[in-house]
């Protein structure tokens, strides 16, 4: 039987790699992109990462070291990120008839059988993601997926590799001297409090845990512990998921950049969301049946008064009317809202969605109405797609978007807005 | 959290549900939507003669974009370029996945900055050639920060 050979490709600092696409003059200057509002660190080029500045950390305590070291910081970008991830997951879906998108900037392909040099192959992969957007990214093939992970990290962490690994080239010798030096805590599904209850049993590196016996582990642990210490043995446990399955559930949810108490400031913010997230519900040719709206105050300020609430509002019919969904969102925001508190964020969710094709005819349905919604959504997307978003919007969306996210360093949106194309000199 | 189960029939949900129902529908009577199902259009009159030779419509997408994954539009700012009929203000697209060969025009990144020119292969090494007589050819010095970003594959200029 052939060896079973699954891929891992991971982009390189994606956010900050993004950025360099449209950005030449951030090459080898250190970068990092912040989270929504501005809050945390959650991608950093190469250069930030030797001045040793940690993934997640709040970005107003790294406000020193950023000065100190000219540290560029960009508010996260993320209408750019997701079509540039489109692109590379289009381009990879060309190496293998089987691929699982599994993050923004990951995915597993499977390359059994396919007979060539699996190493070389993946160089390949490496080359045509540069030349074809500029990202780089690293590759890890291993006989189950947990192991590609953990070769991918190794592609990663080595330059002499140089961006690619295969476990299926290695000797069983060569491999458990690679896992004695990496840490147990970087094994995918193994996190923070597992890593800490192994660390007591003495149980240190991947090479310790990969010969921990089952049976000795399932007392202390779950199954899915057993399973990914069978994954290191080598032992295929978790199969590609291939099909995305179309979403059952569509959340927006920010938290605002001031904490606001005033109802029209929630109203305002509950349907950019929902119109939001009619906009996503149309592109998957969906209709949703629910919609849920909930409030929160922040929880970590301790010394205010907290509150959070949510309903579910029913919908009359499944829809993608952005006006019937922000209509029921705004019912349900009326009937939660309690004044006096000082709320940090909103949330949108629809549920209960079906495709637009599967929608049960009535004896009530309206024909004539449902033909001018579904005639009226398209327009509007059209629009909005053509003219730049929010061009044309429901009115009580308002104008003065004050409790909106903080993005105060954002780049443009270069491949998804007209009005927003990368510039090209053409002067001296 | 109070959650209103869509497959419950509790009083609670049939009271929102009625006030959705009023919502949504706010003119409407029973009778008025039950009336409704009599205007669908019924198709009737004969079959058109074009039927069987309807195709796809002309895409332009198609035309332009031979690999879409590594296609970009871009900008163009400055007189530069208009020996080549590149004008500012025209909207260049741009593919990364081809060879930049001698002669073609390229958006190439000069210290940090995208640029649009021809790009020529001669003994000397590479060289930036403008089209406009008042800019000079601009050889790459190596100490320069210079590659190929992607190659010009078409021009869209508004008449």
């Amino acid at each position: 039987m052939t060896q079973r050979a699954i891929a891992l490709v991971d982009c390189n600092n994606f956010y900050v790699s993004c950025e360099r696409v449209f950005q030449p003059g951030l090459e080898g200057k250190p970068v990092v992109v912040l989270s929504n509002n501005d809050g945390c660190v959650v991608s950093r080029s190469p250069e930030v990462k030797d001045l040793g500045m940690k993934m997640a950390v709040p970005w107003y305590q790294m406000k020193d070291m950023a000065q100190r070291h000219g540290i560029i910081a960009l508010s996260s970008n993320y209408s750019l990120y997701a079509d540039l991830s489109n692109r590379v997951m289009s381009l990879l879906a060309q190496f293998s008839p089987s691929q699982e998108v599994y993050s923004i900037d990951e995915s597993f392909l499977d390359l059994t059988g396919i007979a060539v040099d699996h190493a070389q192959y993946a160089q390949r992969m490496r080359e045509t993601i540069r030349r074809c957007l500029g990202i780089p990214v690293c590759v890890g093939i291993a006989p189950s997926k947990t192991l590609a992970k953990l070769a991918n990290h190794v592609a990663k962490k080595n330059a002499p590799f140089g961006g690619v690994c295969d476990f299926n080239a290695l000797t069983e010798k060569e491999l458990d001297g690679l896992f004695a030096t990496i840490d147990v805590g970087e094994v995918w599904g193994v996190g923070r409090r597992t890593t800490d209850k192994l660390n007591e049993m003495k149980i240190q590196s991947v090479l310790d845990l990969k010969r921990t016996p089952a049976k000795y582990l399932r007392v202390k642990f779950s199954v899915v512990l057993e399973r990914i210490v069978a994954e290191l043995n080598g032992v295929a446990c978790l199969e590609l998921d291939d099909v995305a399955p179309a979403k059952q559930q569509i959340i927006c949810s920010r938290s605002f950049g001031t904490l606001t108490s005033r109802l029209p400031d929630l109203e305002q913010a509950v349907i950019a969301y929902a119109t939001r997230a009619a906009e996503k519900l149309r592109q998957q040719h969906s209709l949703a049946g629910g919609i849920q709206v909930s409030i929160r105050t922040n929880p970590h300020k301790e010394r205010d008064s907290q509150y959070q609430q949510a309903m579910l509002m029913p919908l009359p019919e499944p829809t993608a009317d952005t006006r019937l969904l922000c209509h029921a969102a705004l019912h349900g925001l009326r009937q939660i809202y309690r004044a006096g508190y000082a709320y940090q964020k909103a949330s949108v969710t629809l549920t209960e969605i079906i495709p637009a094709s599967a929608k049960p005819q009535t004896l009530f349905d309206d024909v004539e109405t449902q033909q001018k919604s579904h005639a009226l959504m398209q327009t509007l997307d059209r629009i909005n797609r053509s003219m730049g978003s929010g061009t044309i919007k429901l009115l009580g969306e308002g104008m003065d978007t004050s409790w909106a996210m903080r993005r105060g360093n954002m780049s443009k949106r270069y491949t998804t807005e007209w009005a927003e194309l990368a510039v090209c000199h053409a002067d001296p | 959290m109070t959650s209103l189960s869509p497959n419950l029939s509790s009083p609670a949900r049939r009271a929102a549900h009625s006030a959705l129902l009023s919502l949504t529908h706010p003119n409407k009577s029973m009778f008025e939507r039950q009336r409704a199902l009599l205007r669908k259009a019924v198709p009737a009159g004969f079959p058109s003669p074009a039927d069987d030779y309807v195709e796809r419509r002309l895409s332009l997408d198609e035309h332009l974009i031979q690999h879409k994954e590594s296609t970009f539009f871009m900008r163009v700012a400055g007189h530069s370029m208009r020996g080549l009929g590149i004008f500012d203000g025209d909207l260049l697209v741009v593919d990364r996945s081809v060879p930049a060969t001698h002669g073609c025009v390229v958006v190439a990144v000069v210290d940090g900055e995208f640029t649009v020119k021809q790009l020529l292969y001669t003994a000397q090494g590479k060289v930036l050639r403008a089209a406009h007589p008042d800019y000079p050819e601009m050889a790459v010095k190596p100490e320069q920060e210079f590659s190929v970003w992607g190659v010009v594959q078409w021009n869209v200029h508004r008449v």
